[in-house]
């Protein structure tokens, strides 16, 4: 329905979904591609997800990984041990009922979170959710149903190019769709000055609360399709990091943006493999583990990115096809 | 005929500090009505309290007789008490158009799932919010610069935006904090026939702050005088300039600004 | 063993409170002057150890010796390692940022401790893995009552103790102190009065630094093993009992640091998960409860 109204973002995707698609039947895109392709779309639903809480209301979350990793247990939880069931056709109901139910168990936690939001702002609220996220990631480590810090095993791959396109397109259009609304601008002008929001007579508890349960609610879908892809779920694949991992790309893209957290989500992912690639041949030759040069990269990038292009890649703007004509309002 | 807004016996402490005593108000329906006072005697506290940003240590705030004291601002708003901020408080990295329609949302009927699925009775809203907003913006002569990104207006036009703003969640009662703070005499003029343009058009009653003697004495029909928190004088705004009290706490302080 | 509230565990409590009271006090200083929560103040800290380590394998390879003086030269080792990372910290990453939103400050300071740690175990000769903190002084054991107190516990005591009292003097007394009090109150006039604010603000990550930085070398001797990433729990803990005792108040963060000493002794006592979770529920408990912290004042954000 939504999509009919839209037809530039859709004709975009669509094509760029059969362009991939053929480039992979043809051989030209190994499974490898692919499968970093997957993970790219993975991080593009968490970063626009991340940029309606921290880019378009204005809150600040530190602990979006965590929302992820509630996606990921409680889905990985029902395919896994609940029905125990194969990656086959007949199952992707079951598939897509785990990962709507990871995604409402998450959103669930994200008016917990929302809630702290209501009183603390900035720094105070990136403490608080990042100790969440902490606790969530320590809650997990102890439950030994799911494998405790050995993570959960063994989730079916369900997860594939098709079901991951799908759902980082339909966050992208709900979130661009929302911003671009009365609710949108609600979300805004709490961002621009939340006691002014409050007295044109917004509930800007409401909003708030809300912008936290619909960011998290795709965050643990993305957490959902993660497990699904990797085949696991581990504790601190949801940890402090992967939070930071999506701050990056949300920063380097435009916090504001969405073609930016799109465009950012790809080609950090794509950096985050080759740098992989490149330090890992190094490492062999050189029997040094040098890993962990990555993460200094990245933290560098992420400071200079505040030093120097504060407003990321694209600021607040967005690329023509993302924008809806004036009479499609 | 009874008071559209009425305080009672309003007190309020900052800690120590009693920045408002015993402040008592009656406003009826219509009228333009003003509130002036030295700096720092408890002006902008006296609007806090009214739309509930603090709650009066003492007193009651009544709109219609409905007791709306140290209700949640945006109760307050949706009440029918509209504000603007003496400190400009607009909504800079949102178009000038788009600050108007936030200030329509509360009253929008859509649901968030409606406007995700760009259904027919969202798409109606959205264009009726739009209309409205641009007539508005037609009052207040920014309808020019509705695309402009807020932030970027020159500092006259951003105090209109704040009065736009504050009308179009269709209040009864308008605070206005200080509306011709750093404006030059030709556009004080203009904000003094805005001011009452709005009052006629709208069927707002205006409350509101001021330094600039002339605007009280120009259109207000009616002012109380707060010197520390308390009120040393009110009536007709002759009188009120006449008044003793008034002169030396005015004189005594800040005469430059009369 | 009895009861979990012994003697043991109030000692052990105090013992860890000393540590955190030290980091929590760079953090209550610095966001009292700049209002920023300088997220790599933990890997202050982590430096702060490593730099003891080094410096106790360098002296004791050229001048040999052990016991109280070498102690002593290591500790002024860490704390000047300390200062030079929080300095350099300040001076590169967060002076550029003074008069930028907030958040990119805070955003630039998560980067600056994902750095240092990364760094460092990035390093050849530093490396991710654990290393066991030489033994600077021989621990000695005494039975008192129904507890052991070992000198370590005396030591850490001691250490944080005069590092306490110093800098309440120096708070109070100089003129280094009321500009930081000016400065704390209000930037904008304190520039009025003729004070060099930046040259405050780097004399607060420098007294910061080297706070956080002999706290690395009392947790390195008592818990004895270091690692890059030993920084990240206590420095998130040492903020929690800041945002207890009121941000920005000293005796603030020296009183939750206890508090928060003793609540992590006797949680651990009772249930390891308790143990791990219970700095986060205080954290949210005071945020929901009395956001301000204990001793902390209202904040009078003028509308
Ligand atoms: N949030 C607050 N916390 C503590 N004191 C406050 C607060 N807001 C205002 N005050 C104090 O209350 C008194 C009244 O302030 P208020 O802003 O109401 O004055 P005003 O009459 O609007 O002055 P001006 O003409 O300067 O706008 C002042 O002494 C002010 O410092
Ligand atoms: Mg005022």
């Amino acid at each position: 329905m939504n999509s009919l109204k839209t037809p530039r973002l859709l004709f975009a995707a669509a094509g760029l979904y059969v362009v991939i698609l053929v480039m992979n039947l043809t051989g030209l895109l190994n499974d490898y591609f692919l499968h970093i392709i997957n993970q790219s779309l993975i991080y593009v639903t968490l970063t626009v997800s991340l940029n309606l809480i921290n880019g378009l209301t204005g809150q600040f979350s530190l602990g979006h990984m965590g929302f992820a990793a509630v996606g990921a247990y409680v889905s990985g939880t029902i395919t896994t041990l609940l029905f125990n069931v194969k990656p086959t056709l007949v199952n992707y109901p079951i598939f897509v009922l785990a990962l709507v139910i990871g995604g409402l168990a998450a959103a669930l936690v994200g008016v917990l979170i929302g809630f702290p939001s209501l009183r603390l702002k900035g720094d105070y609220l990136a403490i608080v959710t990042l100790g969440f996220g902490e606790i969530i990631r320590t809650i997990l480590n102890n439950i030994s149903v799911v494998g405790g810090p050995r993570g959960l095993l063994g989730i079916p791959k369900f997860s594939n190019f098709h079901v991951v396109f799908v759902v980082a397109f339909v966050t992208l259009v709900v979130v661009r769709n929302l911003a671009q609304s009365s609710h949108g601008r609600a979300f805004l002008a709490i961002r621009e000055n939340e006691l002014a929001a409050e007295l044109v007579g917004l509930n800007t508890t409401r909003y708030k609360v809300m912008a936290f349960a619909i960011g998290a609610f795709f965050a643990g879908v993305a957490g959902g399709l993660l497990g699904h892809l990797l085949q696991m779920a581990h504790p601190t694949q949801f940890g402090f990091l992967g939070s930071v991992l999506v701050l990056i790309m949300l920063y380097a893209g435009g916090v504001g943006s969405l073609t930016g957290s799109v465009i950012a989500a790809f080609a950090l992912t794509f950096l985050t493999e080759t740098l992989r690639m490149v330090l890992d041949s190094l490492s062999d030759m050189t029997n040094l583990p040098l890993g962990d040069w990555r993460m200094v990269l990245y933290a560098l990038l992420l400071i200079l990115i505040m030093l120097f292009r504060t407003e990321g890649l694209m600021g607040t703007r967005e690329a023509k096809i993302v924008v809806l004509k004036e009479d499609q309002l | 005929m009874s008071a559209l807004l009425s305080i009672r016996n309003m007190t309020h402490y900052f800690g120590g500090l009693k920045a408002v005593s015993e402040f008592s108000y009656d406003i009826p329906p219509g009228v333009i009505y003003g509130l002036i006072g030295p700096n720092g005697s408890g002006k902008t506290t006296t609007f806090n309290l009214i739309t509930g940003i603090y709650r009066p240590t003492q007193g009651q705030v009544f709109l219609e007789d409905r007791d709306i004291t140290a209700q949640k601002p945006y109760l307050i708003v949706r009440a029918g008490i509209g504000r603007t901020f003496q400190n400009l408080r607009i909504f800079g990295g949102m178009s000038v158009l788009d600050n108007i329609r936030a200030a329509k949302q509360y009253r929008a009927k859509s649901w968030m799932l409606s406007s995700v699925l760009r259904l027919p009775g969202f798409m109606n809203e959205e264009k009726r919010i739009r209309d409205e907003s641009m007539a508005l913006l037609d009052v207040l002569h920014l309808a020019d610069r509705a695309g402009d990104l807020a932030r970027n207006l020159p500092y006259g036009a951003l105090r209109r935006l704040e009065i736009a703003r504050a009308l179009a969640t269709e209040p009864k009662l308008l605070l206005l904090d200080e509306p011709a703070a750093g404006m030059n005499p030709k556009e004080v003029q203009d904000l003094m026939k805005l001011v009452q343009r709005v009052r006629d058009e709208f069927k707002v009653t205006v409350f509101l702050i001021e330094h600039h003697m002339k605007v009280i004495m120009g259109i207000c029909e009616y002012v109380k005088v707060l010197d520390f928190g308390t009120t040393i004088a009110e009536g007709k705004p002759d009188d009120v300039g006449r008044d003793a009290k008034v002169l030396e706490a005015y004189l005594g302080k800040k005469g430059a600004a009369c | 063993m009895g009861s979990i509230f012994n003697a043991q565990q109030i000692v052990n409590g105090l013992q860890l409170g000393s540590i955190y009271a030290l980091i929590a006090l760079g953090y209550t200083m610095v966001y009292g002057i700049v209002r920023l929560i300088n997220f790599a103040h933990g890997d202050f800290f982590m430096v702060g150890a490593y730099a003891a380590y080094g410096a106790f394998f360098l002296f004791n390879a050229f001048l040999g010796g052990s016991g109280l003086p070498m102690a002593a030269v290591t500790l002024i080792v860490a704390m000047a390692a300390g200062s030079v990372v929080a300095a350099l910290t300040n001076r590169f990453a967060y002076k550029p940022l003074r008069n930028k939103p907030k958040l990119s400050s805070l955003i630039t300071a998560i980067g600056v401790s994902m750095l240092i740690e990364y760094l460092f175990s990035a390093l050849p000769f530093i490396g991710a893995s654990f290393r066991a903190f030489p033994v600077l002084i021989e621990q000695k054991l005494y039975k008192i009552g129904t507890a052991t107190i070992s000198n370590y516990v005396v030591i850490d005591l001691l250490v944080a103790a005069t590092l306490m009292i110093g800098l309440t003097f120096l708070v109070r007394k100089t003129a280094l102190g009321r500009a930081m009090r000016a400065v704390s109150q209000d930037k904008d006039a304190a520039k009025l009065m003729g004070i060099d604010v930046e040259r405050v603000i780097g004399w607060t990550f420098l007294i910061g630094g080297a706070f956080a930085g002999a706290a690395g070398l009392l947790a390195g001797m008592t818990y004895p093993r270091i690692f890059p990433y030993m920084g990240i729990l206590p420095g998130l803990k040492a903020f929690i009992a800041a945002v207890l005792g009121g941000i920005g108040n000293i005796p603030g963060a020296m009183l939750g640091a206890y508090i928060m000493g003793l609540a992590e002794t006797f949680a651990s006592a009772f249930n390891s998960l308790l143990g791990e979770g219970i700095a986060f529920a205080i954290l949210i408990l005071v945020l929901l409860v009395r956001p301000r912290g204990l001793l902390g004042e209202k904040s009078a954000d003028k509308i």
